[in-house]
Formats: C-alpha cells, structure tokens, sequence
C-alpha cells in the first residue's frame, strides 16, 4: 500500500493557511444532512464533538464512562504548551515546532507538527473564553511554566490540574451542545467495532455496559478519540479503563497502526510497592523545575537506605549524584522524559537505588524551599531571616505550586515530600504511536478518523511534557472540524446509511462471536491475572531497553499466554442483561494480546534507538540512544491479518525539509 | 501492622443478589497497609471469582482522585472516613486489624443503584446541560490576556471549580441536596468575567433542572463541605443564593427571545 500523507505543498510556514482557505466546504442546509459519530469524550473527542455540532453536523457522541466528564485527559497534571511568548523569552510558533520535532527525535512529520504549534495559541484564548481558570499572576495575566526538553516558559497550567480544567472546559461546551440538540451523548457505551459500507467507515457497534445489548449506529463519517494503549503493559499511570479496543478494532477492519512500539515512560512516578498494585501515579514533570533528581554516590549508602538503615537526609551533600545535572548540564533535571528515565535506570541498575525493591531515585526539593524562602523574606523585608522562618517561607511557596501533588504523594506513601525527598521511578504513561492518519486526521479507511492519543501523528518517537493535551484539543477545535469537510462535501446527496443493513448485521455478529466465545471458555484464571502477566512480560522485554533477544523471546511468550487465555479465562456472570465489568475487561485483554504482539513486532523492526524506543543494540559509546537516519526515517504502518499471518509493513518515508537531521544533545 | 484480617459487610443488589438490595458479609485476610481501598476491593473479587462468585461492582477509573468516578460510603462516610479523600486515594493504613467495615452505594433518589455499589449520576450531566457553561463557540475567543483576572477571582473560580462532580455531597445530605455541585458550578463560572455575562441566567437554569431531578433542599447541614474529596465550600452556595435571589428578580426571560434581526 502507498501511503501519502497529503502533506499540501507549499512553504512550511503557510500549507495550513493555504489549505484551509482552499478545502471543500459543506454548506450549513447540508451539513444538518449528515451525521458523524464520535467516539470517546476526552478532550479530543470533547472538543471535536462540541465544535461539530456548532457547526451544524449531526453528531452522535459515546462514551464508556457514566459521564463525558470523566475520561482519563482529566488526570492530566502539569499543563499545556502554547507559542504565545507572554514571557518574551524568544519564543515563536517556529520553536514550539522545532523543539517538538526535536523532542519526538525526527520521527513526526514536519506539517503536522507545525499545524499543531500554528494552532496551539488559539487553544489557551478558546479555554480562557470557556472559563478555565489558569493561573494568573498578580497583575491579571496569564502565568507560565517550564516543562522538559524547551529552554522556554510556555507551558499554561491549572495548578496541577490542567487536564482536569481543560477536559471540564470542552465538557461543558459538549453540554451546551447536548442541550441544544447538535450532540446526542451515549454514556456507559462502549464501540466494539467500526462498520464498514463499499470500504468507507459509516458506524460502529456499541455494547450498552449496563443491558449488555449490542448496537448498530449509522452515520457519514465516524471519528475516533480513544486515547491510547498505555494498559497493554498492565501498570501504568493510565486510568483503569483506557484501553486499545476501539482503535485495534479499526486494525482489524484495515486500518494501519503506525509505531506502535513508540511508547512513553514517564520518569517521575511513585514506584511500585506490592503484587496487588492495581496502577501508578504520576507525580507531575513541572515538579522538575524545582526538584532535584539525585541518587547516593556510594553503593553501600543506597544499600543502607534500602534496609532502612539510612535516610536520605543522612546523606551528606557531597555523597549525593545529581545525576542528570551531571550528565545533562544544558537542561539539567528538565531534559526530555525518555532521556530522564533512562538515566534513572542506569542509575537503579549500577546499584543506587532507594527504594526497598531497588528501583527508585530521590526527587529532592529542599533547595527550591530554601531559595523560594529566602525570596519571599526578602518581599517581606526580613533581612536576616533564622533558617526556620526561611524554611517556613519556603514551603508555603511550594505548596502554592506544587500542593496538591505533595498532598497525593503523601496520601499514596505516607511520607511527607516538604520533608523528605521524594522517591520516583519511571512507569508507562503515554503511546505516541497510534492509528496511522493523513494531513486530514483521517485513517487509510476513508471515513475513519482518528484524534489525539490514539492517532499516531505529532510526537515522533517521545512526546514532550505538557504537549497532549496541546494535540488533543489542537484536532478536537481546530483540525478536525475542517479536514473532515472534505471528506464530508461528497456526501451531500448520500442519504443516511441503514443500521440494518446487511454490513451491520455482520459487524454486529462478529461482535456476539467474541463475546460468545470468551463467555464460553469458563476457565480457572482471571481476566486480571493474564493481564498482569501480559503486562509483565511486556514491560520486561518491551519497556524502557529492548534488545533483539528479549523481544523475540516475548513475542512467543504472548502467543502462549493468549492461547491460555482462550482455554482457560473465567468470565462470570452474563453477557446480557447485567452489568458485567468482567467482560468489559476480557474483551479489552483480548485486544491487547494483539496490540502487544504487534509492539514487539515494531521494536524488533526498529533497529535503531530513538526517543523512547531504546534497543540496547544501537547505542553511543556514553549509552545515549543511536538513530540510524539512513534507513529508519519512515513511520511504519502495520496491517494486521489475523494470528495466522505476521503483520504487513508499509512505511510512510519521513521528509524533513525545513529542520535539519542531528544527533539530539541536551548536554 | 503489615497484613490485617478484616471482615467486609458490602452491600450487594442486582445480579445473583436480591433486586431490592441486601448486606454480605466477606473476610478477607492479609490485606496490606499499603494497599489502597480499591485495590483491597480488587483483591476481595479475585477471591470471589476463583470462588465462581459474583464479583462485586464497584465503578472507578483514574484511582488517582481526580476524574469522580468512585463513589460508595465507607462506614457511614462517601468516599471514606479521611477529609478531603477520594475512595481510590483511601489506603489500607487507616484501618486496623480486626475492622469490619460496612460498604454501601450513595443513597439518594436521584442516584438510583444500578448494581451493588454503582449508582447512576447521570442527573448531574443534565444539570450542567441546563446552563453551566459560557456559550462561547470554537474560534470565537479573543486573545487569553485581553481580560485581566485577579489573582484573588481566579483563585476563588478554581477552587469551586476542582469539584469532580463525584456525588458525594448528595450523598452526605440527608435532603439529598444538589446545592454544593451546582453552587460551585455557578461560582466558578460567574467568578470569572467570561462566565459572568450569563451568571443569572445560569443560575435559575441549573436551579430549575436541579429541583426537576428531585435533589432535596439546602437546610445548612454542610455535611456536604465535610465530606467533599475536594473540600469545596460551602461558601459557594451562599454565593449561589445570592446570584439566584437578585437573578429571580432581576431577571427577565424575555430576554431570551431576541428574534431576527432583518
């Protein structure tokens, strides 16, 4: 298959201008003609369902969640990029774009990105109109924060609790939307398959979680904003509920995923403490403007921390390794996030870990107490404050930043952050790879889009901090509801598709098929169980260091563990007429066995090292990772035929004609 | 104390179990301190299904405090015993060796129980359909700094709006009032100049649909400020009545009908 990503020609700098004042338009009389249906309501498919709808289009909007206000964006803590250079620090839509191309390792592809920097700055002005309340500064304005990888402020932020503003922000103009008839909302509905009519995405199959009844629902255009696969590796900072199925589905109606194996690991998690841990939490990357990541330098030091024998405050300042100060003194603890937990495991496998089970390191906020204490006595005009008063100062500023994470850590581990270093580890967090999707947000099926995490299209191989929810809501409000137009605008004489055609018949069969088939295998194990293993093995061999032999060996290990699975799962309950989250569970395990597969399938490919896809095999003499531009510089697309057969690469070449290819330095 | 022995009194409905509801009583041994509520909960179900039981049905999500999908009242308290805590971000450690522990669903009329400890909340959706946004469409929005906001307004319209429209507040009423959610939807958007441009219009909104989904009345009980994760407060609903009492005789809904301009 040939894929052209219908990148419009032109300068760089003016594609989305000119396209967007040439692309097909659907007149208001036609567009209450069509229908679109919407998958998921986070703040991707929040804001493109509510956007369509002011638009005029039909739209049709599912959830699985009893409400639209609760999909996982709302976890999302640090904050959202925008080039609006308020700070005056150099900042610019053309930055915004490089540092992101640089960030995602020269894996994205150069107009989408700069699409997504272009639009950013609209974002915070439609937040601001919705209501959102950033934080300002005394004078009124807008405040800004740095995040990892940029040498800018231009990250806008709520608190600690961005996503959850921003999500509560495009929620509420999806109500509005609701309220006035352009949306009708699903909740607790879940899409288990994408219909197809003459090749064309034109519905989906929906299971009602509570009556367990499957339905067909028709429409011109269906778009999904899924988020991503983050769960196919069990522990992860992602929500319970995210998972792969509405996207894998998509796959295994045609649909290309493109670098699955890109996956994020975030570095600064709360690490993990027992077997019956259920999923981890991040502690948000702006904590990183003012911790201090370190390790001791001694291995007899760590290992007494480990029994308890020492503390982090007994170790004197001149025993400490500030390790990625040390190594990376451009950026220092603000390096990219693959870059920061790299060095965190290297520093947990040399033995220097803090945690009992060896794998943490120290976040360490004492000197941001101490220097914010000394300014604010300073405000204050207290000239020699003693260092109780300095201290006291101090963090009640880093309460005011940071009080809510503490007040999390605190509740989660019992210790107190103000007064003890933190302890981190990296943990999975987010999937840049996703549905391949071209210019258009739309998928290789014409009809089919995908929006923000589940599309593959803006982080290349690591996304930067504070840039999801930049993208979600970039296709939600100002992508989508253009590009869809030209798929849209050949339709204005289709009349609306019949839901009972042959086509959903089918579809709808195909979906009783799998859930007959695991309600039929009344095995012995637990839908949690394999899931456990399945993310063990994932994050053994497919985690934060791959190598040839490890992904070889799990790739065998999945297709063990899922024909164990097939015999011998225990789904209890009914499939009908109850609410049964067991099945809901099983039918999203099932799924991941293939998207894993399909993981290991794309590291093993990738024999290069960059962002966060890191082969062991393929790295500097100083342990960075080595691309290999010559031959990797392409997104790969997968076609999944089934277990029977490997999956089928198609590669979409990379062109980078504005940013020059380098070796990526944060030293 | 590292491993405990409790003994959980659950509310089970729906199901196996009768549809008017009922208590069961489970023991469940070597919990850990460490462990969340959820997941000691997670624990109990994986012992129920290798029993071929039914597992019980609780809803949840992030298990990180912040997306409300987490409900049931843990020895008399929605979300549990600790201020200013959601179920998922309950620990073990706040339990003792030997506890029983009664778990139920939210009661309120409004929430009816779908199955064990799941409730439906969907009443708090059609509140916010009412009228609790700005009517601002995509691409209308002027530059972010071109309306200056006091840090102090800011700060006052995000802590009404760090609710997590959870339901606990209905839930620790014994009217079943609403007034804390829609309180503080009201007081984050009319605290905000973009929001208050239609602040009484909302407000009689949200009050109409509130009072149509049959939620209580407001008697000042503030159990709800008492058992909200987020510790709203209830200042917010004095700031309701305010908006609401000026906007029932201010307001005139014929506003409303603008008709064509030519």
């Amino acid at each position: 298959m040939a894929l052209n990503g219908k990148v419009p020609a032109g300068n760089l700098t003016e594609k989305w201008t000119k396209y967007r004042a040439s692309m097909p338009l659907v007149a208001p009389n036609n567009k209450r003609r069509l229908d679109i249906i919407v998958v998921g309501s986070g703040l991707a498919g929040a804001a493109a369902a509510a956007s369509l709808g002011e638009l005029g289009y039909n739209v049709k909007c599912f959830t699985f969640h009893d409400s639209p206000r609760r999909a996982h964006s709302i976890a999302a803590q640090g904050g959202i990029n925008a080039a609006k250079n308020y700070r005056n620090d150099g900042d610019s839509t053309y930055r915004l774009f490089y540092d992101t191309i640089k960030g995602g390792d020269y894996r994205a592809r150069e107009a989408n990105v700069y699409r997504l920097a272009e639009v950013s700055a609209s974002i915070i002005d439609q937040a601001v109109a919705q209501g959102v309340p950033f934080a300002r500064e005394y004078g009124g304005l807008l405040d800004n924060r740095s995040f990892g990888g940029v040498q800018v402020s231009r990250t806008f932020y709520a608190r600690g609790q961005t996503g959850q503003q921003l999500l509560i922000g495009a929620y509420q103009s999806l109500s509005r939307q609701i309220s006035l008839g352009t949306v009708e909302m699903y909740n607790r509905h879940e899409m288990l398959d994408v219909v197809l009519v003459d090749g064309k995405a034109r519905g989906i199959i929906a299971r009602n979680l509570l009556t367990g009844e499957l339905e067909r629902h028709a429409a011109h255009a269906v778009v999904l904003a899924t988020g991503g696969y983050g769960n196919v590796f069990y522990l992860s900072t992602n929500a319970m509920m995210c998972n792969v199925t509405a996207a894998w589905r998509s796959v295994r109606r045609g649909a290309l995923m493109a670098n699955p194996c890109f996956t994020q690991i975030h570095p600064t998690c709360i690490p993990v403490s027992g077997d019956y841990q259920s999923k981890l939490t991040l502690m948000s990357e702006s904590l990183r403007n003012d911790g201090r990541v370190w390790v001791p330098k001694k291995q007899e030091d760590a290992a007494a921390i480990r029994s308890g024998h020492k503390n982090a405050l007994d170790i004197p300042e001149e025993d400490r390794d500030y390790f990625l100060e040390r190594r990376y003194p451009a950026f220092g603890n603000l390096v990219p996030r693959d870059v920061a937990s790299r060095a965190a495991k290297v520093a947990c496998d040399e033995g220097l870990g803090v945690a009992p089970t060896g794998l943490a390191v120290y976040l360490d906020f004492s000197a941001a107490i101490e220097r914010y204490g000394r300014s604010k006595a300073g405000v204050m005009g207290l000239h020699s404050p003693d260092q109780k008063t300095v201290i006291e100062l101090g963090e009640n500023v880093v309460e005011e930043k940071y009080g809510n994470l503490f007040a999390m850590y605190e509740k989660i581990t019992g210790e107190n952050p103000y007064k003890m270093p933190m302890k981190i580890y990296p943990a999975v967090h987010y999937t840049m790879g996703g549905l391949w999707v071209d210019y258009n947000l739309e998928t290789n099926i014409p009809g089919l889009f995908a929006a923000g995490e589940c599309n593959f299209s803006d982080h290349g191989a690591n996304r930067l901090g504070a840039s999801a929810l930049m993208q979600g809501l970039a296709d939600g409000y100002f992508v989508l509801p253009y590009t869809i137009g030209n798929f849209l605008s050949n339709d204005i004489r289709t009349p609306k598709f019949d839901p009972n055609s042959a086509e959903f018949m089918q579809a709808e069969a195909d979906v009783k098929g799998r859930i007959d088939k695991l309600m039929g295998v009344q095995g012995k194990q637990s839908v949690e169980s394999f899931h456990r293993r399945l993310g063990k093995i994932m994050w053994e061999k497919c985690g934060m260091a791959r190598n040839a032999e490890g992904l070889t060996a799990a790739r065998r290990q999945i297709q063990e563990l899922r024909e164990e699975f097939y015999k011998d799962v225990f789904v209890p309950g009914s499939a009908t007429g109850d609410y049964n989250p067991e099945l809901e569970k099983a039918l999203r395990v099932a799924d991941f066995f293939e998207m894993g597969e399909l993981m290991v399938i794309d590291a093993l490919n990738r024999e290069e090292s960059c962002g966060g896809h890191f082969r062991e095999e393929h790295r500097t003499e100083e342990g960075e990772a080595l691309r290999d531009d010559a031959n990797f510089a392409y997104v790969a697309a997968w076609a999944y035929n089934g277990w029977d057969t490997d999956p089928v690469l198609h590669k979409e070449e990379l062109v980078f004609e504005n940013v020059e290819l380098k070796s990526r330095s944060y030293k | 104390m590292e491993n405990m022995h409790l003994k959980l009194k659950i509310w089970r409905q729906g199901g196996k179990f009768p549809q008017k509801g009922q208590f069961v009583t489970y023991e469940l041994d070597n919990v850990s301190e460490h462990m969340s509520f959820l997941e000691m909960l997670d624990v109990l179900n994986e012992k129920l299904i290798a029993q071929r039981e039914e597992p019980v049905a609780f809803e949840h999500d992030c298990r990180e405090g912040i997306c409300g999908t987490c409900s049931m009242v843990i020895n008399g308290h929605p979300h549990g015993p600790n201020s200013g805590t959601t179920t998922c971000q309950l620990h073990m450690r706040f339990f003792r060796d030997g506890d029983t522990i009664t778990v139920e669903p939210f009661r309120a009329k409004s929430f009816p129980v779908i199955k064990d400890l799941v409730v439906e909340r969907a009443a708090f959706d059609r509140i916010i359909q009412a009228g609790g946004f700005v009517s601002v469409n995509t691409g209308q929005a002027q530059d972010a700094n071109a309306i200056p906001v006091s840090k102090e307004s800011a700060t006052v319209a995000f802590d009404a709006a760090a609710c997590i429209g959870c339901g606990a507040c209905v839930a620790a009423c014994p009217n079943a009032s609403a007034m804390l959610f829609v309180s503080a939807k009201v007081s984050h958007l009319a605290m905000l100049p973009q929001g208050k441009v239609e602040a009484k219009r909302r407000a009689l909104a949200m009050v109409k649909q509130m009072d149509l989904e049959g939620f209580g009345n407001c008697s000042n009980v503030t159990a709800c400020e008492a058992e909200c994760p987020k510790e709203i407060s209830v200042e917010n609903i004095a700031r309701l009545n305010r908006e609401y009492i000026s906007a029932a005789f201010a307001y005139d809904e014929k506003e409303e009908k603008g008709g064509g301009a030519g």
